[in-house]
């Protein structure tokens, strides 16, 4: 870690000789080096290695063997699968941010600062309960002898097939990130200048016009940063596609189950495994350039 | 005018939506932790206990609750450290490969926890350090330190930078300032952190189940328990658990405001 050693103040008060061994700069630098390399760097280093190993009667064995590429691209359902997840990523993401944004509108624009610190209160409350418990809670609600088939009986309707069907994995991607895109939505609102909004008002402006083209391109960079972690986490997720959506037809995280757990075959897991993370960084970085591209804000402008 | 009021009425009650969608899950788990019945049925009838007693005397149950509690704790001091740790140096120095080093520090959340199991099972089990509570709180660590270091490093951003120079200029050495001015200043977002922290290791479950085998956290006893056939031990498993979590933030939160007159104290002296 050279790097840290030859550490420079960042504020102009310290004056200090930037080129000598500075332990106390090593003490606070290191650790994260240190702790990451081991054990984050190392085992996505050790992923990439993985996939070119081979495996014979179940065993794994060190090679340089590309079939594992080769063989799980050639495959029909693997690109199937592959592009059928991206589907679902880019659906969640739509979905949740289309019905986030009312909610997200609402504690920003009609709410008393005493109703905000409530209303975030209550939106952070689900990340301290399980993630697991809430979708096996769904389980009891959206089964065909659940309770939201038996409140729709009472009235003379269905039973409706919702669990083990897209639907139910919706549901599934919705309780995973709902909380956190209403927040993050509403953090970007409450940052609008309520100038632009008066603004707006003033100059006859109409309601739905002043959301469209003021509201949502001043907030857009935290719009697209909530839809953006909405797609990352129900991209990876594997609980909600096998408990509410039945694991038929499957997404990359049961794929990557299934390819482990039929013949243990690690290194064709680790090739989805590397094809989704190059995936999740193309969608991140294509993501940030249009956040903080400045056209639409040009347009507001002018 | 009773348009913006009709208007403003019905976002209102969207939100409330909203927060049935979110909380009905939790609220289910909660209600039907207390129902005898091993299905859940309506109207509720007789309330029971007899979930509960089953996960009290259930040895997985109770042991799985020691891992996770032992794991959560000392993952909440490392990464809460290493954290702190990384917000200071990101504030504090500027070097070359800084980006790579917040690269590392940020990422490991945007990489699916599937992923992040499998790979450090993959890499855990080749160094042989799987299988073992230990397994866990190294992963846990890493996915933990960025809540952490984010945190912290939102409270550095709003202390103003003269305030540790002043101390250096009377005489403070970097270890004193660092005791002096910037520890006392972060406190907050250290106790925050801590308990973030606690609480994202207590409930992850995938890395713990990959990397963890035998050696099961509460989560990963769930995930278990859902395998098999209805059983609402999980109901009561998970009002247990949110019980705990709700009392820590309330008390943290009130710890944090009534602390907070001394924080103030502190950045009125700099000012």
């Amino acid at each position: 870690m050279a790097g840290v050693a030859a550490s420079q103040p960042a504020h102009a008060g310290a004056k200090r000789s930037a080129w000598k061994v500075d332990s106390y700069a090593l003490f606070w630098g290191l650790p994260l080096a240190l702790w990451q390399a081991m054990f984050f760097v190392a085992p996505l280093v050790f992923l990439i290695v993985m996939t070119f190993w081979s495996v014979k009667d179940f065993r794994l064995e060190p090679a340089f063997d590309t079939g594992n590429w080769v063989g799980m691209f050639s495959k029909g359902y693997v690109i199937d699968t592959y592009f059928r997840t991206l589907g679902y990523g880019a659906l969640a993401a739509a979905v949740c941010s289309i019905l986030a944004f009312p909610a997200s509108f609402a504690l920003a624009f009609k709410a008393s600062p005493a109703v905000q610190r409530i209303g975030l209160f209550l939106l952070i409350t689900p990340f301290f309960t399980s993630y697991l418990v809430r979708v096996y809670s769904w389980q009891t609600v959206l089964s065909d002898n659940g309770l939201l088939n038996a409140a729709f009986g009472y009235v003379g309707l269905g039973p409706f097939d919702m669990l083990n069907t897209l639907f139910g994995t919706l549901v599934g991607y919705l309780t995973l990130t709902l909380p956190l895109v209403v927040l993050l939505q509403f953090f970007s609102m409450s940052n609008v200048d309520r100038n632009l909004i008066e603004a707006a008002h003033n100059l006859d402006c109409g309601r739905i016009r002043t959301v469209f083209q003021v509201i949502i391109p001043s907030a857009k960079i935290g719009l697209i940063l909530a839809a953006t972690f909405a797609f990352i986490l129900c991209f990876g997720d594997l609980v909600s596609p096998s408990s509410l959506g039945g694991s038929k037809p499957p997404t990359l995280s049961i794929l990557i189950v299934d390819t482990v757990k039929q013949g243990n075959h690690w290194p064709r897991a680790a090739v989805v495994a590397v094809v989704m993370v190059l995936t999740l960084i193309v969608i991140a970085f294509t993501a940030l350039y249009f956040a903080y591209s400045t056209k639409s804000t040009k347009k507001v402008r002018a | 005018m009773s348009l913006d009021r009709l208007i403003a009425y019905s976002l209102r009650g969207y939100f409330v939506l909203a927060l049935i969608f979110i909380f009905v899950p939790i609220g289910i788990s909660f209600v039907f932790s207390f129902s005898p019945h091993r299905f859940p049925t309506l109207p509720l009838g007789d309330v029971s206990t007899i979930w509960y007693e089953a996960i009290l005397n259930e040895a997985p149950v109770s042991r799985a609750f020691g891992h996770s509690v032992t794991a959560g704790v000392i993952v909440a001091l490392v990464s809460t450290f290493i954290g702190f740790a990384a917000a200071y140096t990101d504030y504090r120095y500027r070097f070359f490969g800084k980006s790579f080093y917040l690269a590392l520090a940020l990422l490991p959340p945007t990489i699916p926890v599937l992923i992040l199991g499998l790979t450090m099972l993959m890499y855990l089990s080749r160094v042989s350090l799987v299988g073992e509570l230990y397994s866990v709180i190294f992963a846990h660590v890493v996915f933990c330190i960025p809540f952490a270091m984010a945190l912290i490093r939102l409270r550095l951003a709003q202390m103003d930078p003269d305030l540790e120079s002043a101390a250096w200029n009377l005489g403070a050495n970097s270890w004193r300032a660092m005791r002096g001015v910037i520890l006392p200043f972060t406190l907050p977002s250290i106790v925050a952190a801590l308990f973030l922290t606690m609480a994202v290791s207590f409930d992850e479950f995938m890395i713990a189940f990959f990397v963890g085998g035998v050696t099961e956290t509460l989560p990963v006893r769930v995930l278990m328990l859902m395998q098999g056939q209805v059983s609402p031990r999980i109901n009561a498993i998970g009002s247990v658990v949110f019980t705990i979590s709700m009392t820590l933030v309330i008390l943290t939160q009130i710890l944090l405001l009534t602390r907070r007159p001394g924080a103030r104290r502190i950045a009125a002296e700099g000012a």
